[in-house]
């Protein structure tokens, strides 16, 4: 071929491999740790706010891999992750009795609310008992949109149909609709259906989609959400970083990590409670 | 309908506003899916050639399999490239999953099966015309697919574009061996897929709408070459 | 290369029998033309004698190659000429590039070439824009430059008007005149008195006739030759394309 139209294709495809180089090498200088966390988490917002500060005084890049809880742990299951940040004590203390975590620390908790249209077939609005609630819906038959994905969220949401004597198995196909997927979607649906729903309140907040959805029961001690870290054992996974990985979770329950987490509002709301013991 | 108002007014704000975080995404997206498209297009291309010029047991086989392939769901690509790059997977030890490395691959291997089918059935076609005259200049069977390709230039640079399409359009392969982790994996599909499901649409749609244009003025790019070839080469 | 000899040769394709044991000998010199209705089998026996296809059953023997590479000292030309998307003189010099020119000889030669066929102020044109007529002088002329010891041309001229047929015609001639040997086919009976000194009468997939061009067309040894001749023969026969 001509070799003015030679160079041309030399020179683009030099171009095309410093394209695709460039970013490969500037990953590869960075120190960093994978954290698997919960959507929920992520969408609050707490870890734009968090882990620049983290560091800012570290060095060390955190990227978080944001799944549903069952994922998160199965990640650290795997070894895909360095250190495991949930809200799901019991599947947490299985992790630990597993031998898959070195060791579990609280770190802080947020709540859930019920939310609903403002309808309200269910009549629950303005309660405090999330248990009544439970029943209450149940026995309207009113719409409710579950998550049904093995996430922190849906198993908090399980454990109070079973406090409230319900099987929500008895109204798949009916009045119990499962989506399978992460809170945002959830809420999507349950705003599109006039359904309720059971989220987190972090979510709620930065949620943009309400439709005729409001918070219809909120306050109830069950309703509390506790958050544990855990990193990575490295006996089970030799590669595990557990220095960076360490240095994260003893940062996060430090004083200074505790301050950030209270300091992150969405408007004037504090999201997050920490409750790390000493 | 004002979702859709606010979506292009969120898209336009992003653009002209010059957004950073924005930039950052589609800088990654096009980094991801131009190296994979590259990839599939050296691994492809001559494959494709390959099966395209020779007779071989099976052959017919082979290409109803690659034809089938070009459907392939991205997400069971990432299902699967997942699991070989995971810890506890055979190329665990490579320790790319969750970076763009390992979503280059997985858009590569959905990629290719289009690019060697789409140049098989243009270089055949090809082969039809040409290959009593290639053969009795002397041209054996792979010099005369090589030659193909480069007369075949312009159609294949439609199929390459092709697979540029499908690779920044997919989500479901990125998102599971990405992470869409932010600032890292995360890239145009995957944070259209992040801000729906946290119910921001407008700035969904306004980002999806930054994608389609995108993809538009390749495409017309290449309206645009495969003309002025076609007038110049007949 | 030559002579050329077709010892039995016979072709199946599909269960059709289209070439039914053919016998001949080729010699140097005198300009071949291969002669019969459309479906006779020619085409298919051009390609058989170049190497495009394989006989199923017989031999094709080129007594005079040196150490058996047949392919490189013939080249054809088709009946629509195949050219590549690049320009006229590029054509050129691919055929010699690929016969292990350089790039520089290659353009010199190719250029000299394009000089003789007259094409040499189309020489940076691109070959596929031309006219029917333009493209196969091209063809000629890439065939030539290679100086071939054989050259087949398949009906060169069936697609083309009056004056370009005159025009290939003429070239042919003058690569005749420069020693390489022509073996053409044709189903027109005028460019077959213009072009011949010998006939391959085919019909059928059979060998009618090998006989000097003369002798042809005053005593037709064989009564489908003499239909041919006096255009009673159908058009098409069951082989095929011709």
């Amino acid at each position: 071929m001509a070799s003015s139209r030679r160079n041309w294709l030399k020179g683009a495809m030099i171009a095309l491999t410093m394209l695709v180089l460039q970013q490969g090498t500037a990953l590869a200088q960075q120190k960093f740790i994978t954290v698997a966390s919960t959507t929920s988490t992520e969408q609050s917002g707490l870890f734009k706010h968090l882990l620049p500060l983290f560091e800012k005084k570290t060095g060390i890049q955190v990227r978080v891999v944001a799944l549903g809880t069952g994922q998160a742990l199965d990640m650290g299951r795997r070894g895909d992750a360095d250190v495991v940040f949930v809200h799901d004590k019991v599947a947490e203390e299985k992790f630990i009795a597993d031998g898959f975590g070195v060791q579990r620390f609280e770190v802080m908790y947020n709540d859930f609310v019920l939310v609903g249209p403002k309808a309200d077939p269910a009549k629950i609005a303005g309660g405090k008992d999330i248990v009544d609630a439970c029943k209450k819906i149940a026995a309207a038959g009113a719409p409710f949109a579950s998550r049904g994905d093995k996430s922190g969220t849906h198993a908090a949401e399980l454990r109070l149909w079973k406090t409230s004597g319900v099987d929500p198995a008895s109204g798949k196909g009916s009045w119990y609709r499962e989506t399978g997927s992460g809170m945002g979607p959830t809420l999507n649906t349950a705003s599109a259906m006039n359904a309720y729903a059971f989220t987190d309140r972090g979510t709620w907040l930065s949620f943009r989609n309400r439709g005729d959805l409001i918070i219809v029961v909120e306050g109830d001690q069950k309703l509390f959400n506790q958050y544990g870290v855990m990193l990575v054992n490295p006996a089970k996974h030799p590669h595990v970083k557990k220095d960076l990985g360490q240095a994260f979770v003893d940062w996060v329950i430090s004083p200074e990590g505790q301050q950030a987490i209270a300091a992150y509002k969405i408007g004037a709301d504090q999201l997050f409670f920490p409750n790390a013991k000493r | 309908m004002t979702d859709l108002g606010e979506a292009f007014a969120a898209a336009w704000a992003l653009v002209a506003g010059l957004d950073s975080g924005l930039a950052g995404i589609v800088m990654l997206s096009l980094q991801v899916s131009l190296s994979a498209v590259l990839l599939a297009t050296l691994i492809g291309l001559p494959l494709g050639a390959a099966i395209a010029v020779e007779r071989f047991p099976g052959r017919q086989l082979l290409i109803v399999l690659l034809n089938a392939l070009m459907g392939l769901p991205p997400v069971v690509v990432g299902l699967l490239i997942y699991l070989l790059l995971s810890r506890a997977g055979p190329l665990g030890s490579l320790g790319i999953l969750f970076t763009p490395q390992a979503m280059i691959i997985a858009q590569t291997v959905l990629i290719v099966p289009i690019i060697a089918a789409l140049s098989r059935q243009t270089i055949e076609d090809a082969w039809r015309e040409y290959s009593e005259q290639l053969r009795s200049l002397g041209a054996r069977r792979l010099s005369g697919a090589m030659t193909l390709i480069w007369d075949t230039r312009f159609s294949l640079l439609t199929i390459v574009l092709a697979g540029f399409g499908r690779a920044a359009a997919e989500v479901g392969a990125v998102m599971i061996v990405g992470g869409n982790i932010d600032g890292v994996t995360r890239v145009m599909t995957t944070t259209i897929a992040l801000e729906t499901s946290k119910g921001d649409l407008p700035l969904a749609l306004g980002l999806g709408i930054v994608l389609i244009v995108l993809v538009i003025l390749l495409n017309a790019l290449a309206a645009v070459i495969r003309e002025i070839a076609q007038r110049r080469y007949g | 290369m030559l002579p050329l000899e077709l010892d039995q040769i016979t072709f199946s394709a599909g269960g059709t029998t289209i070439i039914n044991g053919i016998s001949a000998r080729i010699e140097a010199g005198p300009r071949t033309i291969i002669l019969g209705p459309n479906g006779a089998g020619k085409s298919v026996l051009m390609r058989l004698c170049h190497g495009l296809l394989e006989p199923t059953g017989g031999r094709v023997v080129w007594h005079g190659a040196r150490n058996g590479d047949v392919r490189r000292h013939q080249a054809m030309v088709f009946q629509r000429p195949v050219m590549l998307r690049r320009s006229a003189l590029a054509n050129v010099v691919y055929g010699l590039q690929l016969a292990g020119k350089s790039r520089r000889e290659s353009e010199l030669r190719a250029m000299d070439v394009l000089e003789v066929v007259g094409l040499e102020k189309q020489a940076h044109r691109p070959a596929r824009v031309m006219s029917g007529g333009e493209q196969q002088r091209l063809a000629l002329a890439r065939a030539w430059a290679l100086g071939p010891d054989v050259l087949f041309l398949d009906e060169p001229t069936a697609n083309l008007d009056p004056a370009s047929t005159q025009d290939i015609e003429n070239i042919v001639n003058a690569i005749h005149a420069s020693g390489t040997k022509i073996i053409m086919t044709t189903h027109n009976l005028g460019q077959a008195r213009r072009l011949g000194d010998e006939i391959l009468f085919i019909s059928n997939g059979r060998l009618m006739e090998h006989s000097p061009i003369d002798r042809f067309f005053r005593e037709p040894a064989s009564p489908e030759a003499s239909a041919f001749i006096k255009g009673e023969l159908p058009w098409h026969q069951a082989g095929g394309t011709g």
